[in-house]
């Protein structure tokens, strides 16, 4: 199937700095994209090279098949959601949902019908003559993306409009986002540097560094298997281990940090002596009361309890090692058996090799 | 008991703190504006019958009607000013756009202080470095006999173009403050949003940039109208004898003719003017004057 967009080695560069460094990315109809990075990754100048607010150095935007060099944004098939909505205070809302059809130059009738039809599909029937400021968060959200759905774009690109919303506010919209999306089935390009949001929303995600995609999977392949350190290190909760290979084959490495020895399952080659880093889920990492109990681990290492991280289901307790003086977090089961852990408690957790990904160290 | 009868202490000083903060702004309003304009009130609505004796009388507001000439430049005065009014603001929206959108960093305070910089001298020596260049032996005419644009240098004084240069040039500042405020105010998203929803430059103009910075426009063109209708000093030195602006006649009728009666007549008729024509601007651009006068 024909790509929605395709991104053809596209950079930019502002000075000497490489704000986007040669991407290619090819996005299908319909789906579910984000491009997730921390700031300052280039992430909202690759965005602005798709809405055409900038033209690349070099390289090529296509959407829909279409080359869109020297086409500005009043002429793309592609409308954004910005990151402060910036919906028309001086326009009413049905005003706002219909600033780009009456700009298409259609008929007053029409535009109101459409308008209506537009705010009735994303659950605000009949605000139409609302002011803008008579909107709560959520639904000023909602007339943005109905704002620019009603022009039937190709490719919706959202620039982290989710980052002004309360905690509780964002949960909910996260959902509605992904339902609106499944019911229009417009290709939507998502921005964010919140990894649970690009996790929650996604069919796939681009996780960006420094201009360039690390890597770029389903959020599944991404947290499971990542294969950048700067991927394992900023999707989702790890717990980083940098030391020296002592040994290493195609398999397994050991990994020798501060006096510890740990076995850690190799990602690409890897020669002994050679600096690597470690990752290892907090929820990969079984954890016992100290005497006797039977554990399933190969490995194991105690420890003291540093502190304990309350959060209802994501509950984790931060246990320091007791010969590497080095700080782990653990998952705490659901079982609600370690309820009564205390700070101080000694305890024994150990891990699978299996689960525990090797990299040689970044610049090494 | 104790702090109730505290409190009933408290607000008789405080009022009284209030009243002597407010005191030197009603002695302004009240001693050099309310009272003055009383005594004008008075003065035009009455006639000398004979010396030292006067009785009340519209004979000083008869005499505007009746007399062409009063008729003539009081309309002239307000067309005119509604026309450098207008000037002055499509010469002061793109510097002010320039000035709060494009202009960076530096550049920006410095074109703001260029704008203020002409007021560190007076406006009399400012209107005359004017007569210096456009006077038949001044710069420009000169300059224009030297490129072959003109046989012999032409006289550029004492034309009515010569007092709308001058007015906007003297306005220009007073625009250009309250628009730059307003275009401040005004997020840059905004405008790529309308873009990106198809926009062009035009209709987000006058859909987006417009609409939003319509009380900063109102209030600027409020204060450069006022001030360009009272002025006096412009038009007399630009416009010479034939420059028929009305603050002129009222100096004449007070200190020429030494007919403060009429003068005070004509002072209200000013007024009376103004207020009209600012009511029906802010009628026609959908304005309050109070929202317009937080913007200023």
């Amino acid at each position: 199937m024909q790509p929605d967009l395709e991104i053809d080695r596209v950079s930019k560069s502002y000075g000497a700095h490489r704000a986007v460094d040669a991407l290619s990315l090819a996005i299908e109809r319909g789906s579910f994209f984000s491009i997730l990075g921390p700031s300052g990754c280039g992430k909202t100048t690759l965005l602005r090279l798709i809405a055409g607010f900038l033209e690349p150095d070099a390289g090529e935007v296509r959407i829909g098949g279409r080359s869109m060099r020297g086409v500005p944004p009043n002429h793309r098939p592609v409308n954004m959601v910005f990151q402060h909505l910036a919906l028309f205070p001086m326009m009413s809302v049905g005003e706002n949902v219909g600033y780009g059809l009456a700009r298409r130059g259609l008929a007053a009738s029409l535009i109101r019908e459409r308008a209506a039809a537009m705010l009735r599909r994303v659950g605000l029937p009949g605000a139409e003559s609302k002011r803008i400021d008579q909107l709560s968060g959520g639904q000023r959200q909602r007339v943005a993306i109905a704002r620019s759905l009603v022009l039937e774009p190709t490719l919706l690109l959202l620039d982290e409009p989710l980052g002004a919303l309360d905690l509780k506010l964002r949960e909910h919209m996260k959902i509605e986002l992904k339902q609106l999306q499944a019911d229009f089935g417009t290709t939507f390009v998502y921005i964010t540097h919140d990894q649970s949001e690009a996790l929650v929303l996604s069919d796939h995600v681009a996780v960006m560094n420094a201009g360039r995609f690390e890597q770029v999977g389903t959020p599944q392949k991404l947290y499971y298997e990542p294969r950048t350190p700067f991927v394992a290190g900023f999707v989702g909760e790890n717990n980083r281990l940098s030391g020296v290979a002592s040994r290493a084959d195609a398999e397994v490495v050991e990994l020798e940090t501060r006096g510890l020895t740990v076995r850690v399952r190799a990602t690409g080659a890897i020669v002994p002596g050679a600096a690597v880093e470690a990752f290892v889920r907090p929820e990969a990492i079984a954890l016992a009361r100290a005497a006797g109990e039977s554990f399933p681990s190969a490995q194991r290492f105690a420890g003291r309890v540093e502190s304990l991280l309350f959060d209802g289901a994501n509950s984790a307790v931060l246990v320091r090692e007791e010969r590497s003086d080095s700080e782990f977090r653990i998952a705490l089961p659901q079982t609600g058996g370690f309820a009564d852990l205390r700070v101080g408690e000694a305890v024994v957790f150990g891990f699978d090799p299996q689960r525990a990904l090797c990299f040689a160290a970044a610049g090494a | 008991m104790s702090a109730p009868a505290g409190a009933e202490l408290a607000a008789p000083r405080t009022r009284i703190g209030l009243c002597l903060l407010f005191a030197p702004a009603l002695v302004w309003l009240v001693g050099l504006i309310v009272l003055p304009h009383v005594d004008l009130a008075v003065l035009s609505l009455r006639a000398r019958v004979a010396p030292r004796t006067y009785e009340l009388s519209l004979d000083n507001y008869r005499s505007f009607v009746d007399e062409p000439l009063y008729w003539h430049t009081f309309a002239r005065t307000a067309v005119m000013s509604i026309f450098a009014t207008a000037c002055t603001l499509l010469i002061a929206f793109p510097t002010a756009w320039y000035i709060v959108k494009i202009a960076r960093g530096r550049a920006k305070s410095v074109l703001l202080v260029l704008c203020l910089i002409p007021f560190w001298v007076s406006e009399t020596v400012r209107t005359l470095g004017w007569m210096i260049l456009l006077r038949e032996s001044g710069v420009v005419p000169k300059l224009l006999v030297a490129a072959g644009l003109a046989d012999q240098p032409p006289e550029l004084l004492y034309h009515d173009a010569t007092i709308l240069v001058g007015l906007v040039y003297t306005s220009l500042l007073f625009m250009v403050v309250p628009l730059a405020n307003a275009l401040e105010s005004l997020d840059d998203a905004l405008i790529e949003a309308a873009y990106d929803l198809g926009g062009n430059a035009w209709s987000i103009l006058r859909q987006i940039v417009i609409p939003h910075a319509a009380p900063g426009i109102a209030a600027g063109s409020i204060v450069v109208f006022m001030l360009t209708l009272g002025n006096y000093l412009t038009p007399m030195l630009l416009g010479g004898k034939n420059s028929l602006w009305f603050t002129e006649q009222i100096y004449a009728q007070f200190i020429t003719r030494f007919n403060w009666e009429q003068g005070a007549a004509f002072g209200f008729l000013l007024l009376g003017l103004s207020t009209v024509i600012v009511w029906l601007g802010l009628a026609l651009a959908g304005q309050r004057f109070g929202d317009v006068m937080r913007r200023a």
